[in-house]
């Protein structure tokens, strides 16, 4: 029963050739950064070899300031990227969609006063918001976890509430609210259900995004510290002229892996969008 | 019209209310501005005059409702590090950076107006495609590393643009060499606002296009062109005006960025500054400016679309 439920949102997916490629390639990028410790060929952290060498046969992408595997150490920054992208993106999509439900169900002041709040998070520079409260924190892996979580939930509030506002205009749910079904059931039972898909999508490119302001964050050197590897702060090097110029290696890999990962996953997620929509059948 | 405007006032004030309060809570739990003073050569007693001087010995309630008292008097405050007046900070420094975001809004629709409507119209083609492609990559390049490939292209390799600052030292001047110091940072900033915009004018378009009035004047055998031009794009452009105000603050956010690394003697420069050495008043100043834009931009949208589009009600 299931699976054919899925069937014709998989055909449809499948027809972006584009975002088949790129969804196999971002498995493999997850794949190696989630076996990071078994692929990589040395330690992140110390020295292998001799400082500042262009790639070679030993380090394929060459060796850092201090003879650290440049290889090895993307493999690890991946990891953390990746994990600060999940991570923020499922903190602010929870907080959103609570928040949208709440707002979009129930009306009245609690609407007036979420969506009052919501508008003043986005009208508020998103990256000052970022950098004083990257200020106010140590800054950190967690910390920027947490700072890009609760400042990227207002689109999907807006999101939520916008889809719970036509459903509520729906007959099932109108049958349900004259059954006098609870509340609770009507909400995460019926309501939930039905605003997943494009809450999934939106989620996809929150999910580039975070990667992409913790890779500015930690460039700034305001998000992940040293020595952990983040793909933004392995970029941070390039500041000096020396590094820009004369030693690419150092710079050139992580800021395409970056790119690569984002584009991936919007291609990803603009194709899930056409999937989940049943009017291209 | 006017009661509408009015109704969009009075609601804009509030929320300009909140914002700053929000401002002023997280600045003032970011620390201390005394922490930045700490020194061997800085005894207790300076410590606690400083304090008194600039309020900070009070409540958090007193401090800001006697920053809003000051402000509501037009008074924005004194830098503590430089100790020069806030307003007078913010404007030798707001010329550059609206110079640099009007110019890389203005250069970023130009990139991806005629790419949304050209995407659109050749919908499901190779062509919109590849533009719908080129406006993800847009999109997904990280400001700060394209302008790390600009500067090692056009800087190091070919040596064509100057890398930092608005105008060359000693020499400096002249519209031309401005210009030379803007290409590089305006070109960053306008690829992101491109990447955004040309999803989201494909999308305007393609939904004007299947609009029965666009039916009716095919029908009437109007050439495909004509109907595109006339009609088609017309009213596409209410959309995208639209989203010019929404951009104002992640354009200012990429510009906070932009100048850091092209040492561009903006708004962004003296707030990261600001934010690095908890210069309060400076902070507070650049948040207030930038949410009243912010909201303005809002309002001016709003009105500009109940004067255009007849089926909003007020």
């Amino acid at each position: 029963m299931k699976s054919s439920k899925y069937r014709p949102i998989i055909r449809r997916f499948c027809r972006h050739k584009m975002a088949v490629f790129c969804l196999a390639l971002l498995t493999v990028l997850i794949l190696m950064a989630l076996l990071a410790p078994v692929i990589s060929p040395y330690s992140p952290q110390k020295p292998t070899g001799q400082f500042n060498q262009p790639p070679s046969a030993q380090h394929i992408l060459g060796t850092d300031r201090i003879g650290r595997d440049m290889f090895s150490r993307i493999l690890y920054a991946m990891r953390v990227s990746l994990l600060v992208g999940f991570l923020a993106t499922a903190i602010s999509t929870v907080i959103g969609v609570l928040l949208g439900l709440v707002s979009g169900y129930f009306g009245g002041a609690a609407d007036k006063i979420i969506m009052g709040f919501t508008d003043m998070v986005m009208s508020f520079p998103y990256i000052l918001l970022v950098l004083v409260a990257a200020a106010i924190f140590r800054p950190g892996m967690w910390s920027i976890i947490l700072i890009l979580g609760f400042v990227d939930w207002p689109g999907v509030a807006r999101l939520v509430r916008g889809n719970v506002l036509s459903l509520k205009q729906t007959n099932f749910i109108k049958g349900d609210v004259t059954a006098g079904m609870p509340r609770r059931y009507i909400l995460f039972s019926e309501i939930l259900p039905n605003t997943i898909a494009p809450v999934l999508v939106y989620a996809t490119s929150v999910f580039a995004i975070s990667i992409l302001d913790e890779a500015a964050l930690s460039f700034l050197g305001m998000g992940v510290q040293p020595p952990t590897p983040s793909l933004g702060n392995l970029l941070n090097g390039a500041e000096s002229l020396s590094v820009l110029t004369g030693k690419p290696w150092l710079w050139l890999p992580a800021g395409a892996v970056i790119v690569l990962l984002a584009v991936c996953i919007n291609f990803v997620g603009d194709a899930l969008r056409d999937a989940f929509d049943p009017r291209n059948s | 019209m006017w009661k509408y405007i009015l109704k969009k006032l009075l609601l804009a004030i509030p929320l300009l209310f909140g914002i700053t309060v929000i401002d002023y809570a997280i600045m003032s739990l970011a620390g201390s501005p005394l922490d930045m003073l700490v020194g061997p050569r800085v005894s207790q007693g300076t410590l606690a005059a400083r304090a008194a001087q600039w309020g900070l010995d009070q409540s958090f309630l007193n401090q800001y409702l006697h920053w809003l008292g000051e402000v509501l008097r037009g008074n924005l405050g004194y830098s503590y590090k430089s100790y020069q007046p806030v307003s007078e900070l913010i404007g030798s420094h707001i010329g550059p950076t609206l110079l640099l975001m009007g110019v890389s809004m203005v250069l970023g629709l130009i990139m991806a107006v005629p790419a949304g409507i050209y995407s659109a119209v050749h919908r499901y083609q190779k062509r919109d495609y590849a533009v719908v492609s080129a406006s993800f990559l847009f999109s997904s390049i990280p400001g700060f590393f394209l302008a790390l490939v600009l500067i090692y292209l056009f800087t190091v390799r070919l040596g064509w643009l100057p890398s930092s600052g608005m105008v060359t030292a000693g020499v400096g001047g002249g519209a031309l060499d401005v210009l030379r110091h803007l290409i590089m940072p305006a070109l960053v900033l306008s690829v992101g606002v491109a990447g955004g915009n040309i999803r989201y004018i494909r999308s305007a378009v393609l939904e004007i296009l299947e609009m029965d009035y666009l039916r009716t004047a095919t029908a009437k055998g109007m050439g495909h062109k004509i109907v595109i031009r006339r009609h088609a794009v017309r009213n596409a452009l209410l959309p995208i005006v639209t989203v010019i105000g929404m951009q104002i603050p992640t354009l200012f956010g990429g510009a906070v960025i932009v100048e850091q690394l092209f040492s561009w003697p903006g708004l962004g420069l003296i707030t990261m500054n600001a934010v690095l050495s908890r210069d309060y008043p400076v902070i507070m100043g650049v948040c207030l400016l930038s949410a009243v834009v912010v909201l303005a931009a809002n309002l001016i949208t709003d009105i500009l679309y109940a004067l255009v589009d007849p089926t909003i009600k007020y």
